[in-house]
């Protein structure tokens, strides 16, 4: 009764793959985007956008990823608005990476002595120009291995992607073992491939950290 | 001679804490005045008062005919006529020397690049370190540093400099070196505020001395009150120093 795992099973994996690494680079980008106005907002001068900054960040990081895709794919299918799979996917993904480094690049640039913000400003630059050429610089440094190192999370979330019905590496798999019921042949190649994703990245992440921490010295 | 600095009834707050209390002094363009006084007198909250690194709760400073406290203020403009030299140098680190003088040149003036490194080579002169100038702050010495960071702010023409402690940090050698530029700044001319625990330096250079105790002017005239302090607190602070 056991089908048996042919070249078909794993191009579909494969597949599935291709489209976990989309969502992961789709999430990334925009989700690194919105992070960004994040870390403007966290670092305002003005108290209230910091506060709707903390406030988003707290709901988004204190609630379940997959209740937040859930309420984007079915909550607004009450609505009548229609979500695609991809973009439920793709914009609960984006939410929830652009609180994560949102908070990542704020501690960065906060680890930056206000100091350096002076000088900038003592020589008549703006708060822009200052954070643009003195802070952002170096902060960048600060905060790349961190944010190499949540790119392994964000690769692994999007399992959760699988719920709201997108054809991503782990909805992959389950289909398989539904007809083939081979679960440790089926989940044991996916997950060897998220190890094929994750494992480079986080080898990277800890091999900048060692340089970061050799230049500061 | 026209009024470059002028302080009047200052106060500044933090929080509960009144650190400012009425602070009022007026220096010429040209004069070198050095702020002396105990840690915590408010010798540090006074210079960053004028260039509005903090903001004030009550009297007013005039600057070069900049309103300080005005809320219309254009702060950049004012900046441009201030330049501010701190304890810890404060060079920004992931850039050469030559691109830690031309930033503000480039991005508060306009210049091009060509034009910024031309301005930046002779100012480098000045302060005796023009074979540094594609070094990164990190591979010169305190001294050389707190150099750069005075060329820094030369570089963009201010007509008032404010030097907060700036050989603090260093070994006495290398103040030394930093004394000498800004001696020669002073010789040039230019309109100094200086806080400062040398008061060798301020015996030197300084046309007017500021003291300053708990948040006030407490006493003020030429070099000479140093050796000859009127106020009971003066001579307390000179038997410290010495
Ligand atoms: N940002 C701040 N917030 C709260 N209190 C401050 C702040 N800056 C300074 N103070 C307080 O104001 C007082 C005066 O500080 P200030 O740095 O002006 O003294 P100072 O005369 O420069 O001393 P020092 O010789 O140690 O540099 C101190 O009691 C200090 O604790
Ligand atoms: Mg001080």
């Amino acid at each position: 009764m056991f089908g048996a795992f042919s070249t078909n099973h794993l191009i579909y994996l494969l597949d599935g793959l291709l489209w976990t690494v989309i969502l992961s680079a789709l999430a990334f980008l925009l989700g690194g985007i919105a992070g960004f106005f994040v870390m403007l907002a966290r670092i305002s001068r003005f108290r209230w956008l910091r506060r709707v900054a903390l406030v988003y960040i707290q709901i988004v990081q204190g609630t379940p990823l997959l209740i937040q895709m859930f309420i984007l794919y079915f909550g607004l299918g009450v609505f009548g608005i229609s979500v695609p799979p991809l973009a439920a996917a793709g914009l609960g993904m984006m939410v929830y990476t652009s609180s994560y480094l949102g908070e990542i690049w704020r501690g960065a640039v906060g680890s930056i002595a206000k100091t350096q913000f002076e000088a900038a400003e003592c020589l008549g630059l703006t708060r822009w120009q200052a954070l643009q050429d003195v802070i952002l610089p170096q902060a960048l440094k600060i905060a790349t291995p961190p944010t190499v190192g949540f790119l392994v999370q964000l690769v692994k979330n999007t399992s959760l992607a699988s719920v709201v019905g997108f054809l991503e590496l782990t909805r992959a798999a389950q289909v398989i073992n539904n007809s083939l019921f081979q679960p440790f042949l089926v989940f044991g190649v996916a997950a060897f491939f998220y190890f094929c994703v994750c494992y480079p990245l986080s080898a990277w992440s800890r091999s900048l950290e060692r340089k970061l921490n050799v230049g500061r010295r | 001679m026209s009024v470059a600095v002028k302080l009047t009834n200052v106060v500044k707050r933090f929080g509960e804490l009144e650190v400012l209390k009425g602070v009022s002094f007026e220096i010429n363009s040209g004069e070198v005045v050095a702020l002396i006084g105990q840690s915590g007198s408010g010798k540090s909250t006074a210079l960053r008062c004028i260039n509005q690194l903090e903001t004030i709760q009550g009297g007013s400073i005039e600057v070069c005919g900049h309103r300080v406290e005005d809320p219309k203020l254009d702060v950049r403009a004012l900046r441009r006529d201030i330049g501010m030299v701190f304890q810890s140098y404060n060079l920004f680190p992931h850039m050469t020397v030559a691109q830690n003088i031309m930033l503000a040149l480039r991005r508060v003036k306009g210049m091009r690049k060509d034009e910024a490194y031309e301005v930046a080579k002779p100012v480098l002169a000045k302060v005796g370190l023009s074979e540094k100038i594609d070094s990164y702050p990190e591979q010169l010495s305190g001294g050389q540093q707190q150099r750069v960071a005075i060329a820094r702010s030369l570089a963009m023409q201010p007509k008032v400099m404010l030097f907060d402690e700036v050989t603090s940090a260093l070994d006495p050698k290398l103040t030394g070196e930093v004394l000498r530029v800004m001696e020669d700044l002073a010789r040039g001319g230019m309109t100094m505020i200086v806080v400062t625990h040398e008061m060798g330096f301020a015996k030197r250079a300084a046309n007017r001395v500021i003291y300053m105790h708990t948040g006030k002017v407490w006493e003020t005239g030429g070099a000479d009150i140093l050796s000859n302090p009127q106020t009971p607190e003066l001579k307390e602070f000179m038997a410290e120093e010495l």
